[in-house]
């Protein structure tokens, strides 16, 4: 059985292809998801810092792609970056970050939780870390507060969204 | 710094017409206030005629939001909505939507009205239309209920507390419009 190092020390940085971040968010019947494809995160001594542009998120209707970059939402034109940053606290394979994320100028706790695997020698002989992390937060919280009513009364949109990063970081040399 | 005014109302005699021109009297130094004209001559929105170039007086119509650095709305409500003709030509102007003239434009929304509710309902539909055009809507409401009652023979408006209201509306959208400006 071998033994897994309890603190991750060192740099790194994300691997951007093989790393992958997005959101989940109830809407009317099932889970509307999307992703952001142009982020950085950096992992040093234990302290995970993120940050993704706002622009870059992709989803499948251009119009609802500018709506959700629009001032009802992340308003983008004036708050192009979401950040985050925190401290990795590891127990085993399990992964819990205190942090603050900022998006759209405001500025939130956030715990992330999830898995952390690594340091490992990949086979072109770079080590890399993997952390695999979702936190839940209220949209509203970051002025956020579009929605419409369903027929049925019940809002279309959910104020509860999984923000999920999985990231792949490799070692930096020093 | 410009901001373009738009009456819902195509009335002559239009109670949202003259809050604007009391507007445009409000306005302060460095600030030029232009009423538009031009919504009665905005045709009956149609997808067929929906090209790139559109009709000439839709194209005219966003150009002058473009150029704008704010947009300042007055409102009538008819059957507790929005005047037909102003949300025809906002719905012209919304095309293509992810690049549309009103993207990110600070704008603010009054109303007003015979009654005593001031168009309130109307006000709050056109801020919900805007904001889904994907303008910067402020947080700017005015109502003002009985509206021909506040003005005087010459039919401008003689009410010293609306003028009031006027110029803070216009401070707020001016306040909303300045960082754009300043990042320009």
């Amino acid at each position: 059985m071998s033994t897994i190092e309890q603190q991750v020390t060192g740099t790194f940085a994300a691997d951007p292809v093989h790393s992958h971040v997005g959101f989940e968010v109830p809407y009317a019947v099932a889970t509307f998801s999307g992703e952001v494809t142009d982020f950085t995160a950096s992992l040093v001594d234990g302290h995970l810092e993120g940050s993704a542009k706002i622009e870059s998120i992709k989803l499948k209707d251009e119009n609802l792609q500018a709506h959700v970059l629009s001032p009802e939402f992340f308003d983008a034109e004036r708050h192009p970056v979401l950040t985050f940053s925190g401290d990795v606290a590891r127990d085993g394979d399990r992964a819990t970050i205190e942090g603050e994320i900022t998006m759209k100028g405001i500025t939130q706790p956030a715990t992330l939780e999830g898995t952390i695997v690594g340091p490992t020698v990949d086979h072109f002989g770079a080590t890399r870390v993997g952390l695999k992390l979702e936190t839940v937060v209220d949209r509203t919280a970051f002025d956020m507060k579009w929605n419409m009513p369903l027929p049925n009364g019940e809002p279309a949109l959910g104020n509860e969204v999984t923000l999920k990063a999985d990231l792949t970081l490799v070692a930096q040399e020093a | 710094m410009r901001v373009l005014a738009i009456s819902g109302s195509l009335r002559r005699d239009s109670n949202n017409t003259a809050l604007l021109r009391a507007l445009r009297e409000e306005a302060p130094a460095g600030v030029e206030v232009e009423l538009w004209d031009g919504l009665k001559e905005i045709p009956p929105y149609d997808g067929d005629d929906d090209l790139a170039p559109g009709p000439a007086k839709v194209e005219a119509f966003r150009s002058l939001v473009r150029e704008a650095d704010a947009v300042f709305f007055a409102t009538p409500e008819y059957n507790s909505s929005i005047p037909g003709a102003l949300k025809n030509a906002l719905d012209w102007a919304s095309r293509p939507l992810a690049t549309n003239a009103f993207r990110n434009k600070p704008v603010a929304v009054i109303g007003s009205s015979a009654g005593a509710f001031g168009g309130v309902w109307a006000a709050a539909e056109l801020r919900k239309v805007l904001a889904a055009m994907g303008a910067r809507v402020t947080e700017v409401e005015m109502a003002v209920g009985h509206a021909h009652d506040k003005r005087d023979e010459s039919g401008e408006l003689s009410d010293d507390e609306i003028r009031d209201g006027l110029r803070e509306a216009l401070d707020t959208l001016l306040a909303e419009a300045a960082p754009a400006l300043a990042a320009a």
